[in-house]
Formats: structure tokens, C-alpha cells, sequence
């Protein structure tokens, strides 16, 4: 919603301009912070010492090159589940199903690396990817259908139909696509060729720059264009939308399938940089995650990434905290959680901060049981 | 002497130099007025005056900077609403605060509840109720389940809630504007009757009519500020809309006679099924011409919102035909209609009319976002040209506001109202369609709004006015067609119509009878 007011430049002065920036940060920036605080004093309780446990976290996120690499390939998929789920938010859709997404594009891009065969690398790579995005926008296809012609709550069908596609990629990976080299038995497609593979840049995975891409070109579409212009209005206003001739069913599926599209592209991308093949259990929360990301995110595009930095560097240091100050990994996940926790209950962390009710800036839903 | 001291005396609230600030805005200083007992007395101001604000302090929802209340003339704190309700002040609000699923009786019980042991005792509560609804003349049934009650008894039921809880001063926020003509009669009947039973009532309101008819003694408050008090029979309406406005308003619209020139929309035996797929509008056929504006009149309810919307393309029909320009219309695409030369002042401006969280720059925009030059055929937004056009829309309407950029839910009703008429009467128009286009505006910008429909007629446009108030009708229209049951009884020329046979028609009676 900050984006809009970047319009009126003239009007705007530097001042207020930061000051209406804080105002949206503001929450994020102390949900955060008391997260950890509430982790330091879970820490201290079971008897570890707090600032060892994050000097440990932060040096394996973000303690040399080859951390914050780390920390990158990690935050890489969440981007794009940050973006699926923001995205829909602001057609007033709460897409709950982009792990379902994110795990058929996975598979999808997991099957076009090992079998199409005999393309250059860079094709090869970009084919894949569409793919693997493709699959995520057919399945978020079905709830946008079924919310836009039958007005089935996208949060219901969405839920049910991740169920659908964790047994459906488990079938498949277990069955008629299962891995047969060297006698293995684990439930696996095959490795994909090194053709399909996303390459690094040093230490800096080249999918966290498609991440950045796909970010400014979602901002983009919902800022510049009048697509974006009728996503938003969907969202704030569905009647004044019908009033002003635009196709309000339309919309909600197109919506349904550019966010599946962005999910699909995070399974993609962590199949083709990371994995190297689909395996069940690789790619568990990572849609999830992206719910969080776009709520701490303030459902801006620009917000995805440092929210989904922090969360992925939170993921990549776990295992250095374990080593070094001895705490069980899960604190981060404990963290995480308490970072949903107080973003989503807002009004908590800003009768702390005494910050002034921001008008426009939280996310609207269409309520259950609507048109 | 002796006059003096009986008036001390019976004063329900006295309010004194009361200041609230808010930052930025003084939005009472030091206002006064006493409320005596078994009166009616009316705070009239335009909207933003500062009459809600008062209202809140003296109910405890917000604290005064400075000032004081007396009730009953002793000094009082009020903290908080239970305060105010201890001291006996109830208040019903605009928007009412009942849950729709729960009973008349289960409402006015509500937060105050009658228990036997750990359960409700709701024949207790019942037989009490019934008690005062008697006590006072206000008929409800107890068990009706509200949202199947009309407004008008929804509304008699928050006055229960409030002297269910022993308030004997009442503040009526705008009572009147969620209310058909005949339902704001019952209402004074009423309020009448409440103070030949010793309540004393506020009236919030910036109607003038209803000022004349009920009230006792007038406030008036402008920006913040009591600018004098009156009694309705040492004034008239002007002089009422003058002391508010600050400078002499027109109350009577000007204009010249019509010069109605070729049909420009042509409606043909219209039928229209609502959701639960009863027939609403059954076989309406009328016209309109180029110059002309043609009011339709009726009780809400009869149809008239389904055959707007059904004009607008908001609504898809059973049967018929409509025609604009001579060409047969699609339903349900208001695109093809804003293409073709139809504006449309929707009934709820906050539905349908805007996006409240959208600038004004966007909302401008709303039905032409994609047309050039807001957009380029790359579907590409030009927000200078958005920016630049809402600048100059914002001039030329005189659209109160600190710029485009402000959010449209900031600004007040008749700015907002403003905003929608920038958008639709700028645009290229051969028919206007304009509903209820000056609900809840104050004086000033229903002025302002009718002079602007009577523009758009003289500049060759074909202009429907639908209203709920019948002075609205009658002022604008040149013709007037009467709905009732969802056909339309007639059309006669505004010339020769009068309130009172416009009423009659209205609630059912055969013009052929006449």
C-alpha cells in the first residue's frame, strides 16, 4: 500500500516520506525483535546461554561468504512462496495452499531435468523452471475456479488441496517415477542433469537474483499496470470493482494462477539449485513459510526479501547453533513461530511501540461465506 | 426572577465551556448548551462541525480537554460509557450496535443480562421489556429475530436498549438518515412521546425540515464552535441553513424550464427477479430524453434499487429490453455502459462508489483506469496523466482535501460524494444515472450536487434521480414516475405533482382513482 502514496512525489517530502516508512516497518522491526527476546529467555530457562546461541546463529548465517551463500540458497525458495502468498493477499486471497503449489512445481521441474534431454545448459535450466512454475499455476488454478464460480473459500479448498498434492508427489516419486539406480529404495525421482542444474555465482546462487527479479516484476504488475490496478481493487472493494466494469472472476483465477505460478517457480528453484532431484521431505514448509514471510513482509513485494533473508538465515545458522552453543536447532522454528505470532497479532506489538494505527497497510480478506 | 431560577432548575445536562482537542484540529472549543428536561433539543452543524464529537465526550468515549458537564446540576466525571449510563444518558448511535442473529430480547438484555443461577432468564427479560414498551408506546416484538426487523423498528428497538438501562437523557446520532420518510414520522411520534415521559433528548441531525417539526430549541455549531441558539419558532429553514453554513445558502434549486429533446434511454418491458428469485420489478417500461431529468419516487423496497441496478449493469434481468442511444444494452456489463456514454452515482458510495483505502488520484480513475491516457495499449498505468487529470478534477469540483494522495476514506461524505460526481461528470455522458446522490451530505454539498445535476441536464444529458426524500425529487425532476410494488403507477409532469398525492401513490393508491 506504501507504493501507491510514491505517486505523489511532489506532495511528499523526505520527512514524511520516512516517517510513513516507519510507520510500516515499525511492527515488523519489534515483532522481530521480541521473538527474540522471548527465544533468548527460552534459551536461558533451559539452561544455555542466550547471546552464545545467537552469536552462533548469526555467524552461521551470515559469519563469512560461504554462510551468507548459505543463508541465500535458503532464503531463495522462501521469496518466492513470500511473493505467491503476498501476491494473493492483495486480490484479497489467502492462498494457503502454495505448499501444495510449490511441491508440484518441484516435481514437475525434478521430471523435465532428468527427462528431457540433449538442450544446452541455460535452455535447459529456463525450460525446466517454466515448467516446474507452470505446474504450481494449474494446480492453483482449481481453488481460483472454484472461489470464482461456485465462491468456495479459497482458505478451505486451498488447505484440502495440499493434502491432495503431498499424496499425489508421494505416489509418483514412490511409484511410476521412483528412482531405480543402484538399488535404491528411497522414495525419489531420479538425479536431473547437470544441463537442468542452476549454477552459483561464487558463493551467491544464481536463483537468489531470479528471486530479486521475480520480486521487481510482481511489484511491477501490481503497481504499474492496469492488471495490477484491478488485482488491487478485487481486493480492497469486489463491489466497486464490478461497478467499474472489471472482470471480478476473472481476476480472482488469474490471481490464483500468478500466485501458484511464483510457488511453483520456489519448488523449481530449490529442486534445480539445491536438491537436484524431487524427494519427498526436501521441501516440507517451505510454502508455509512463505505465509509468514508475507505477513512480516507487510504483503510488499520489497518486504519478501528481508523477511525471507531473516527466515533463511535463521534456517541456515540452526545447524552452526547446534554445534557451537549446544541448543537444539528447533529454537528457530520456536522463533519463527513467535514472529507469526506477533505480527498477526499487531495490535500487541504496537500498543508496546505506541505506534499511531496505520491506515491501509494491513491486509483485507474477503470474509467467509462472500460473494 | 422567579423564570430564571425554575429553568436552573430543570436542566437534564448542562454542558460548560467544554474543549476537546484532537492533534491538529480543535474539534470542540469551548462549547455550551443546556438540555432541559423533557425537551428536544436539536445540535444541528454540517458534517465535521464537531456534533458527533460533543456527543462521544458527553458519553464518556472520548475525554474533554477542559470544560465541565452538570446532570441534574451537581458537577459529574464521566470516564467512560458505563458512567455515562449510570448517569442515565443513552445513546443510539448511526450505525446500530445489534447483533443480527440474536432477538429483540436477547439485544437489549445484551451486557446486562438477567440470570437465574447460571442461566439466562429470558422471560424475565421478555415480561420486562414488554413492560417498557408499553410504558413508553413503543411496540416490538421480543422474540422477532432482528435482521428481520426494517430499520425503522431496528432502530426503536437500540432506543429500548437504552431506556431498558434507565437512561432518561437520549442522544439521537442522526437518527433520520437510515430512515424512509414515513418511518422518520413514527420516529418523532416517538421522540413526542418520550418527552411527555420526562426523557430528554439530543438531536443530532443537519436536516433543517426535521428541526422545524420536533424540536424545541435549536444548537447550531460550526466548525467546532456553538454559533447560536435558537427555537424553531423564532426561525425558518434559510435562516436555520444560514447560521450553520455561515453564508446564505439556496435551499430551492434553480432552474429553467426543460428543453427535453430525442429519447436517449428507452426501457421496455422490464422484468428483474431479486436472489431469492421473486419477480421485483415486474414489466417497467419508460424513456428519458436528452435535457430532461426524471425522477422516480417510492418507498425503499419497491423495486427501484434492483431496475438501477439492472440500468447500471450492475444487475442482470429476467426480460426486456433496454436501450441507450438507440442501441440495445447487455446486461451486467457496466464497462459497455461507461463506454457508451452512461454516469452512474451509485446508491452506496462506500460499496460501490470508491475504493476508501485508494487516493484520490485512483479513484478518479475508478471505470477508466485502462483507457488512454491513463494507460497505455501495453496495459502500462501513466500515473502522471492519472495524477494531473485528479488534480484538475479536484479544482474543478472543489474537492476538499490536502491533495490526490490522501487516501478517499479520509475525507468527509460530501468531499467523498464529490470525488464520484468529479469522476462521472467529467466523463463524456448521454444518460446519468444519479441514486440517492445527496444521502447524508450536509447543506452545503447537496447545493453544491444539485446545481451540478441541473448543469449536466442543460448541457443535453438524460438524468435519473432516484431519492428517498420525496423535497428531492420534487426540486430536480421534470418528470416524475411513481414505483410502488415494482411497477411504475405513473409518470406525471413535476409541475403539477404535490407531496402530499406523491405520498399517496407511494403507499399503493390507483392514480386512475384519483
Amino acid at each position: 500500500m506504501d507504493d501507491q502514496q510514491n505517486s505523489d512525489k511532489n506532495n511528499t517530502s523526505a520527512k514524511d516520506r520516512l516517517s510513513a516508512l516507519w510507520q510500516v516497518v515499525s511492527v515488523p522491526v519489534a515483532a522481530v525483535l521480541l521473538a527474540l527476546l522471548i527465544g533468548a529467555v527460552i534459551l536461558a530457562v533451559s539452561g544455555a546461554n542466550p547471546i552464545e546461541a545467537y552469536a552462533a546463529l548469526l555467524e552461521g548465517s551470515f559469519g563469512s561468504m560461504a554462510a551468507f551463500g548459505r543463508t541465500l540458497s535458503k532464503a531463495t525458495p522462501l521469496i518466492f512462496s513470500g511473493l505467491a502468498v503476498a501476491f494473493a493477499f492483495k486480490a484479497g486471497l489467502f492462498n494457503i495452499g502454495a505448499q501444495g503449489q510449490l511441491l508440484f512445481g518441484a516435481l514437475a521441474s525434478a521430471v523435465a531435468g532428468f527427462a528431457i534431454t540433449g538442450l544446452p545448459p541455460f535452455l535447459h535450466t529456463t525450460l525446466s523452471l517454466l515448467i516446474g512454475a507452470t505446474a504450481g499455476a494449474l494446480f492453483a488454478y482449481i481453488p481460483g475456479a472454484l472461489k470464482a464460480y461456485t465462491g468456495a473459500h479459497e482458505v478451505i479448498t486451498t488447505i484440502m488441496l495440499n493434502y491432495v498434492a503431498i499424496n499425489i508427489t508421494d505416489y509418483i516419486t514412490d511409484g511410476p517415477l521412483k528412482d531405480t539406480a543402484n538399488g535404491n529404495i528411497v522414495a525419489r525421482t531420479p538425479e536431473i542433469l547437470d544441463s537442468a542444474k542452476i549454477p552459483y555465482l561464487g558463493e551467491i546462487p544464481a536463483g537468489f537474483l531470479l528471486a530479486i527479479l521475480a520480486v521487481v516484476v510482481v511489484w511491477w504488475i501490481l503497481q504499474r499496470t492496469t492488471l495490477g490496478y484491478e488485482i488491487r481493487t478485487v481486493g480492497l472493494s469486489p463491489h466497486a470493482a464490478k461497478y467499474a466494469g472489471m472482470r471480478v472472476p476473472f481476476t480472482i483465477i488469474l490471481t490464483m494462477v500468478i500466485s501458484g505460478f511464483l510457488a511453483g517457480m520456489g519448488g523449481a528453484v530449490e529442486t534445480l539449485g539445491i536438491v537436484g532431484r524431487y524427494q519427498p521431505g526436501f521441501n516440507v514448509g517451505l510454502g508455509f513459510d512463505g505465509i509468514t514471510i508475507a505477513l512480516l513482509g507487510k504483503t510488499s513485494p520489497f518486504g519478501i526479501i528481508p523477511a525471507a533473508i531473516l527466515i533463511g538465515a535463521m534456517k541456515a545458522g540452526a545447524s552452526t547453533m547446534q554445534f557451537e552453543a549446544g541448543v537444539a536447532k528447533e529454537i528457530t522454528d520456536v522463533i519463527q513461530a513467535l514472529i507469526l505470532f506477533f505480527v498477526t497479532a499487531d495490535m500487541i506489538v504496537r500498543k508496546l511501540i505506541r505506534s499511531k494505527t496505520e491506515n491501509g497497510t494491513g491486509v483485507t480478506l474477503s470474509g467467509w461465506g462472500q460473494e | 426572577m422567579t423564570e430564571k431560577i425554575q429553568k436552573e432548575e430543570n436542566l437534564a445536562l448542562e454542558v460548560r465551556h467544554v474543549t476537546k482537542r484532537f492533534p491538529g484540529v480543535i474539534a470542540n472549543d469551548d462549547v455550551s448548551f443546556s438540555l432541559k428536561k423533557g425537551e428536544i433539543h436539536a445540535l444541528l452543524g454540517e458534517n465535521g462541525a464537531g456534533k458527533s464529537t460533543l456527543m462521544n465526550v458527553v458519553y464518556g468515549l472520548y475525554a474533554q480537554d477542559e470544560g465541565e458537564f452538570l446532570i441534574d446540576n451537581k458537577v459529574v466525571e464521566i470516564n467512560g460509557p458505563s458512567d455515562a449510563i449510570n448517569y442515565g444518558i443513552g445513546m443510539v448511535h448511526q450505525h446500530f450496535m445489534l447483533v443480527p442473529v440474536f432477538t429483540v430480547a436477547e439485544n437489549m438484555i445484551l451486557g446486562s443480562e438477567v440470570t437465574k443461577g447460571t442461566s439466562l432468564d429470558l422471560r424475565r427479560a421478555k415480561k420486562e421489556i414488554l413492560e417498557i414498551s408499553e410504558a413508553y408506546g413503543l411496540k416490538v416484538d421480543p422474540d422477532a429475530l432482528v435482521e428481520n426487523l426494517p430499520v425503522g423498528v431496528q432502530q426503536r428497538v437500540e432506543i429500548l436498549k437504552a431506556l431498558y438501562r434507565n437512561a432518561n437523557i437520549l442522544v439521537l446520532d442522526e437518527p433520520t438518515a437510515v430512515l424512509t420518510p414515513q418511518e422518520a414520522e413514527d420516529l418523532f411520534d416517538v421522540m413526542r412521546e418520550l418527552t411527555q415521559k420526562g426523557v430528554s433528548i439530543i438531536f443530532i441531525t443537519h436536516k433543517l425540515k426535521e428541526i422545524l417539526n420536533v424540536a424545541d430549541r435549536v444548537t447550531v455549531m460550526r466548525r467546532g464552535k456553538v454559533v447560536g441558539h435558537t427555537k424553531p419558532s423564532e426561525t425558518d429553514a434559510q435562516g436555520l441553513a444560514t447560521m450553520m453554513v455561515g453564508r446564505d445558502v439556496l435551499l430551492q434549486v434553480e432552474k429553467t424550464p426543460a428543453k427535453p429533446k430525442e429519447v436517449v434511454l428507452e426501457v421496455n418491458h422490464l422484468k428483474i427477479n431479486d436472489e431469492r428469485d421473486i419477480e421485483v420489478v415486474k414489466n417497467v417500461s419508460f424513456n428519458v430524453r436528452a435535457g430532461e431529468i426524471l425522477g422516480i419516487a417510492g418507498i425503499q423496497g419497491n423495486g427501484q434499487t434492483e431496475l438501477i441496478e439492472a440500468l447500471t449493469g450492475l444487475r442482470d434481468a429476467k426480460s426486456g429490453e433496454i436501450h441507450l442511444s438507440g442501441e440495445i444494452i447487455p446486461f451486467e456489463k457496466p464497462r459497455y455502459l461507461v463506454e457508451h456514454g452512461m454516469g452512474h452515482v451509485p446508491e452506496d458510495r462506500h460499496k460501490h462508489g470508491l475504493v476508501l483505502a485508494y487516493n484520490l488520484a485512483d479513484n478518479t480513475v475508478l471505470n477508466t483506469y485502462y483507457q488512454k491516457p491513463f494507460a497505455s495499449k501495453m496495459m502500462v498505468r501513466n500515473d502522471q496523466a492519472v495524477l494531473s487529470n485528479a488534480i484538475e478534477l479536484i479544482k474543478r469540483f472543489d474537492v476538499r482535501s490536502p491533495g490526490a494522495h490522501v487516501a478517499a476514506g479520509t475525507l468527509s461524505g460530501g468531499n467523498q460524494q464529490k470525488v464520484i460526481v468529479a469522476r462521472e461528470f467529467s466523463r463524456p455522458l448521454k444518460v446519468l444515472i444519479a441514486n440517492q446522490p445527496t444521502r447524508g451530505l450536509d447543506v452545503g454539498s447537496i447545493e453544491y450536487i444539485h446545481k451540478e445535476i441541473i448543469k449536466m441536464r442543460d448541457d443535453g444529458v438524460g438524468v435519473i434521480v432516484i431519492s428517498a426524500e420525496l423535497d428531492e425529487i420534487l426540486s430536480l425532476s421534470d418528470r416524475i414516475a411513481i414505483m410502488f410494488r415494482g411497477e411504475i403507477v405513473t409518470i406525471i409532469d413535476a409541475e403539477s405533482a404535490t407531496r402530499e398525492q406523491l405520498g399517496l401513490w407511494m403507499a399503493g393508491a390507483n392514480p386512475e382513482m384519483a
